[in-house]
């Protein structure tokens, strides 16, 4: 099984945000034993996902140097409940970002309506207190981005498409 | 006369309500930022976060987190900064009231060390 939960992203502008779609599916175990009798798509999925647009903003933004990885939730407020067949729109902004890790703040709406809102901060893992490797495998990051066809959107800060560094992921 | 502005201690106080997801009242100037407001070492980027982009200022990690001082053996013995050690972290941090810690300057104790009109001064010292 894949984990991913972002299907597409539809906007990508470096150091600034990113915006995706995540489909809700009966298909999905997560969302048909989460709640039994109400197949839902559970909160946590919905900041994985969140977190996973993030994540590749953050990476991205510090030219893929860093080893990204969620560290907090600050805020997670949550109004509907996502059911199986709704789409709903995630859009990540970048915050602040720093020597160490940044922050953004998520949304998730449903049908144009506010569904969720998501504060997210993202550390950097450091060498000298964690060991020296990729968080992926070779390749399976270009893959996921692929797949997410971020690179279909991906733009600079002045709307230039962006290229993919191979040689970085 | 305070060393700091009203303003500066209120952009504090919003930044360490945020992380902490503490209560406004409790976060007061003699407030420690660990023992009194429960900040873990996950926190203290969310905080350095926050104020860099409140103040729009750079932190850097030694300024707040004088880490490098701390495992050092030439400023540490037997878990206790020595009078080097001392002297390194006071031009390292002259905003930081360190008038207790060096009365027993036990390593493990100095996490729990910084105040939040430390934090207030140290941010007044960047802008």
């Amino acid at each position: 099984m894949r984990w991913l939960w972002v299907d597409q992203f539809t906007e990508f502008v470096s150091g600034r945000h990113a915006a995706g779609v995540k489909n809700i599916s009966l298909a999905e175990e997560a969302v048909d034993e989460y709640c039994t009798g109400y197949p839902m798509l559970p909160p946590t999925l919905i900041i994985e996902g969140m977190a996973q647009l993030g994540g590749i903003l953050v990476a991205e933004h510090f030219c893929w140097d860093k080893r990204v990885v969620l560290a907090k939730i600050g805020k997670a407020v949550f109004h509907d409940p996502p059911r199986a067949g709704d789409q709903l729109r995630y859009r990540v902004d970048l915050d602040s970002s720093g020597d160490g890790g940044a922050t953004v703040t998520a949304t998730s709406h449903w049908e144009g309506k506010l569904q969720a809102e998501v504060e997210l901060m993202f550390a950097f893992l450091e060498g000298d207190r964690y060991p020296e490797q990729s968080l992926f495998q070779p390749g399976d990051l270009e893959s996921m981005m692929r797949i997410m066809r971020m690179f279909d959107v991906a733009v600079d800060g002045v709307g230039q498409p962006l290229s993919i560094p191979f040689e970085k992921l | 006369m305070s060393d700091y502005t009203e303003e500066t201690f209120e952009k504090v106080q919003a930044a360490l309500v945020d992380a902490l997801g503490v209560d406004d009242d409790e976060v007061t100037p003699e407030a420690t930022l660990v023992g009194d407001l429960g900040a873990e070492s996950i926190d203290f980027l969310d905080i350095v976060l926050k104020l860099e982009k409140s103040f729009e200022i750079q932190i850097p990690r030694e300024e707040l987190s004088p880490e490098d001082i701390l495992t050092n053996s030439q400023y540490v013995q037997d878990g206790a900064v020595t009078t080097e050690g001392m002297d390194e972290l006071k031009r390292r941090m002259p905003w930081a009231s360190l008038e207790e810690f060096e009365k027993n300057p036990r390593v493990q104790d100095f996490g729990n060390l910084l105040t939040v009109g430390d934090l207030c001064k140290y941010v007044t010292t960047k802008v």
